[in-house]
């Protein structure tokens, strides 16, 4: 039997706002000692009453509008009532049957096996809550920080439209990307400020009916709902091939020491929530200007982007993923290019007007940009723990950098250590250059008394190379380099060296 | 010193005929004097005396009183007074100090109140009798046999018994208009949304509002004053213009036209208060008012439904009384299940269980269709009736409650009985009304009776300039227990 794996997502998204979801407490409690990002009113204090946070009602429809959902333009909070000590009210103020936006819509690129490959993704909702405190279990006992308690939630439940454990990864990680790009998150899944359920049925190819379902929990980053979605699917398999799939529907939680989902005591399916219209609350109504206001104000989502760096730059799939991946890498990235695009028209050895100069050169210059930054820079960042906006580097420099590569003004070891003293200095790479006496030597006079020097003090050499050796010529460019600190151009050192030696 | 209004007080302290100290020591002993009323639950007498003195002090350097600087009065211990203790008649609250001031308290403080101390009250307000409080039952001022009504009984009591010059109460299907009849004193509930909530302790927080009871309508309406008017820190108080609602009470009221609502005229209502009533409302006819008969039909569903309402947003609101990070918790508990399950069975009366247990149910699944659903549909229905109505009258004429006040232990242990006793205030709450309750009368055996007028959403002027052209006409605001 030929089996279909139907998978659905439950997101929760924790919004940046400044304050929390229904009081003036800062939301920055994640970094502060526990307890001290608390009040009357997200503690659950007698007579408290919740106010609706504009800012988290801004972050949350913009991102639903991100996914391509519809705002409604009313939407109601509702209370959703258990008891549990995270939860200080007996009830969390969430949205049910009115959310703030409904009927999304986002497409997944990605490489699967070297091909590039899309797929619609239906969202369902996308409502506003807020988070519940953290729970520390220990031994004999559980302590309680409130500080979380009341941070604005945005939860997203996607259509059962994924097909496999890698759709769902990619989905999550275009969400990731999203959220960050919209700065409504910083949507860190190790951090728990982005959080995912997952659930999974199979059912014989070509059948559309559901079947009962499992659900995943505890998956804290891409690599665990990838993970425990393919165990998932496995063990259900066996269960079909078995005979039968699973009969009920459950919930299990993922392992990641043991790499296996085990079935959790389901208070859950059991729970009856009494959801009921929250009447501390009046409805929140939007208007359909502010919305159209937030569209406008979306700017460029990572995929567009992304598509455009490929039309625009000639960039390759993975490597236009590379640079749009972080917003601040796509920003830097492209005013690189855009320093560097002006930086070219002044060249002396260029001619034509500046959409010549830009389709006989450009590809060049922007190959030259990405490579540094991608190798080189991304290194330096790596190495000092520093993302590009906390480095010295700017746009600037390194386009002027880039140019002084492309013009074979400096050579490649004089370029990193030029690039490595732009990290620690912030200088200006010309200024370094010069400073540090790195400029490329190329006049043919100096280069060729250093070649004959050479030549002369290595006499055995010289003779190996005669007799047949040709590869020696590596030997005498280097002894030249080193004796040029590093300066003279090694592509005129190695004409030289081949005209004299095969003069002699 | 006896009986005095805000006029009164401000007039008899600017003469110097008192001093501010003497008034408030005055209210402090009567107090204690007659601590078997247990209209107080707690007092605050070191606060209340310091802020005397500042007044005395103020009024040495000749400076002009405002507001309601000087004027003695206490809270019902349902609203919170920063640094008091808050218990709403609850033994789950028994030791729980209040981090903050309610809105209304920051705004009665501000006005300069003094804050005598905190009146009983039914348990989370779930009473028309006074007798859930956890702390032992208010005895009626006019009869101590008699119940003060509830759930704000200890402030109709205190006021009734003049110990301050006015209490702040809470309304939710009678709570301040009930008492305030069975008392004899005056008890305003404004529309929804007219005065924030911000800090009182939400027993059904769709129709709760806080409300003054005092010996003058005057005072209500000054009281009121300063206690409306829309709150940051209630989403549910929602903006109006803010009116004078002193400058129409002497407003003549002739030409107005008042309805007589069937429904709340015929069976069930004691005769003796009934008769008594009736003259009320010849009265407004000698004052030229035009009195016409009204139907409203499905006001008898409004009990039904506030008995939906109610204890459904009742289960979800005491949800936060855990056990966990402020009031009682049980010290035998032996885990999680057993702190929530034993320090709420012993820490809740038996009436605050039963509102729990019927609020559960009928939002369970599955229910929740037959009852909160259709029960805030028939609340639509019952909304619009009045709606209409108040489009033919300028206000309704009905009983406050179908009796005066009735025994203690007459009616607790019959809860449908006692729920019937709000049968004539609770279509106001379900309706979005304001409505005040006015002394119209006392029964042969010396005990007061209400007349209830009621206005359509935002007229509390029109209500007050009614029940104070009422006041003026006749004696039975000056009688006294």
């Amino acid at each position: 039997m030929q089996l279909e794996t139907i998978i659905g997502l439950e997101i929760h998204i924790q919004l940046s706002t400044a304050s929390k979801m229904f009081c003036s407490c800062s939301n920055a409690g994640e970094d502060l000692p526990v307890n001290t990002t608390v009040c009357p009113i997200c503690l659950g204090h007698p007579g408290t009453l919740p106010t609706i946070n504009h800012q988290a009602v801004e972050l949350g429809a913009k991102l639903a509008l991100a996914l391509g959902c519809k705002i409604q333009l009313v939407s109601e909070f509702a209370r959703k009532n258990y008891f549990y000590p995270d939860l200080p009210k007996g009830y969390q103020i969430s949205q049910f049957d009115k959310p703030l936006a409904k009927n999304g819509q986002v497409e997944i690129v990605w490489l699967s096996d070297k091909q590039i490959v899309s797929k619609q993704v239906g969202i369902e909702r996308l409502h506003l809550e807020e988070d519940a405190a953290k729970n520390f279990h220990f031994q004999d006992k559980t302590l309680v920080d409130y500080n979380r308690g009341g941070t604005p939630l945005a939860e997203i439940v996607t259509q059962p439209d994924f097909r496999s454990a890698e759709e769902a990864r990619v989905f999550l990680q275009e969400l990731q990307k999203v959220a960050r790009y919209l700065e409504v998150s910083q949507a860190d899944m190790e951090k728990g400020h982005l959080r995912c359920d997952a659930n999974i049925s199979l059912r014989p190819l070509g059948e559309v009916r559901l079947y009962p379902k499992t659900e995943i929990k505890n998956l804290n980053s891409f690599k665990a709902v990838e993970k425990a979605l393919k165990y998932e699917q496995i063990r259900q398999t066996e269960l079909w091939q078995g005979g039968q799939g699973p009969k009920f529907s459950s919930t299990r939680g993922w392992s990641e020491a043991k790499g296996e989902t085990t079935e959790q005591r389901d208070k859950e399916e059991s729970a009856d929530y009494r959801y009921f219209p929250e009447p501390d609350l009046p409805p929140l109504v939007l208007s359909e200007d502010q919305v159209e206001e937030w569209q406008a104000r979306l700017g460029e989502l990572p995929q567009a982007r992304s598509k455009r760096f490929m039309a625009e730059y000639g960039l390759g799939f993975a490597e236009s993923k590379i640079v749009t991946d972080d917003k601040m890498v796509a920003e830097f990235f492209e005013q690189a290019v855009s320093e560097g695009r002006e930086w070219l028209t002044t060249l002396e050895s260029v001619t034509g007007s500046k959409e010549e100069i830009w389709r006989n050169n450009g590809r060049k210059l922007v190959k030259l940009i990405y490579d540094w930054l991608v190798s080189e820079v991304f290194k330096h960042l790596n190495a000092a723990g520093l993302s590009l906006s906390e480095s010295k580097l700017t746009p600037e420099n390194f386009a002027e950098f880039v140019a002084l590569v492309y013009e074979g003004k400096i050579n490649s070891s004089a370029a990193q250590i030029i690039l490595q003293e732009m990290f620690t200095t912030g200088e200006d790479p010309a200024w370094i250059m010069k400073d540090k006496d790195l400029g490329m030597v190329d006049n043919l006079a100096d280069l060729a008394d250093l070649v004959v020097g050479i030549i002369q003090t290595n006499p055995e050499q010289v003779s190996q190379y005669q007799s047949g050796k040709t590869n020696l010529i590596k030997y005498f460019v280097g002894l030249a380099m080193k004796e040029s600190n590093g300066k003279a151009n090694p592509e005129i050192l190695t004409k030289l060296f081949t005209d004299h030696l095969s003069s002699k | 010193m006896e009986w005095l209004t805000i006029k009164q007080v401000q007039n008899g302290l600017q003469n110097k005929d008192f001093s501010c100290t003497e008034l408030t020591n005055f209210y402090l002993q009567k107090i204690d004097q007659q601590k078997n009323l247990n209209a107080f639950v707690s007092t605050a007498p070191a606060s209340a005396l310091a802020q005397a003195r500042s007044v005395d002090e103020k009024i040495s350097r000749r400076e002009i009183l405002s507001g309601l600087e000087g004027t003695p009065g206490s809270i019902k211990d349902l609203i919170l007074v920063k640094g008091l203790r808050a218990t709403a008649g609850s033994k789950i609250l028994e030791n729980y100090q209040a981090a903050y001031d309610a809105t209304v308290v920051d705004r009665l403080k501000k006005s300069g109140m003094i804050i005598l101390g905190k009146n009983n009250c039914d348990e989370f307000a779930m009473g028309s009798s006074n007798e859930t409080s956890a702390w032992g039952p208010t005895l009626n001022p006019w009869n101590i046999t008699k119940v003060p009504g509830g759930s704000s009984g200890g402030s109709a009591a205190a006021v009734a018994a003049d110990l301050g010059v006015f209490s702040l109460g809470t309304d939710t299907g009678g709570s301040i208009r009930q008492p305030a009849s069975f008392c004899g004193v005056v008890g305003l509930k404004p529309t929804y949304g007219r005065v924030s909530r911000f800090g009182l302790m939400a027993m059904t927080s769709s129709l709760d509002q806080a409300g003054p009871l005092t010996r003058s309508v005057e005072d209500a309406a000054i009281i009121f004053q300063v206690i409306s008017g829309t709150d940051d820190y209630d989403a549910t108080c929602v903006s109006r213009d803010h009116e004078d609602y002193s400058a129409n009470l002497a407003k003549p009221i002739k030409g107005l036209r008042l309805g007589l609502p069937k429904e709340y005229w015929q069976t069930g209502l004691n005769a003796e208060v009934k008769t008594i009533l009736e003259q009320a409302v010849n009265k407004y006819r000698e004052l030229g008012a035009e009195i016409v008969e009204v139907d409203l039909p499905h006001t008898a569903y409004a009990l039904a439904v506030y008995y939906i309402i109610m204890p459904a947003e009742v289960s979800s609101n005491l949800a936060r009384f855990d056990g966990i990070r402020y009031g009682r918790s049980s010290q035998t508990a032996k885990n999680l299940w057993e702190v929530y399950a034993q320090s709420r069975a012993e820490g809740f009366g038996s009436e605050a269980k039963r509102r729990i247990m019927m609020g559960t149910y009928v939002l369970s699944a599955g229910y929740q269709n037959q009852y909160y659903l259709q029960a805030r549909k028939v609340q639509k229905v019952i909304e619009q009736e009045y709606a209409e109505v108040f489009k033919k009258v300028d206000a309704l004429l009905t009983p406050t409650s179908p009796t005066s006040a009735f025994g203690l232990g007459e009616k607790v242990n019959d809860p449908l009985t006692m729920y019937l006793s709000d049968i004539y205030t609770v279509s106001a709450n379900i309706a979005g009304l304001c409505g005040i309750s006015i002394p119209a009368g006392l029964t042969a055996g010396r005990l007061p009776v209400g007349l209830q007028i009621l206005g359509a959403p935002w007229t509390e002027s029109k209500i007050l300039n009614l029940a104070y052209q009422f006041e003026q006409a006749t004696i039975h605001h000056s009688q006294h227990p």
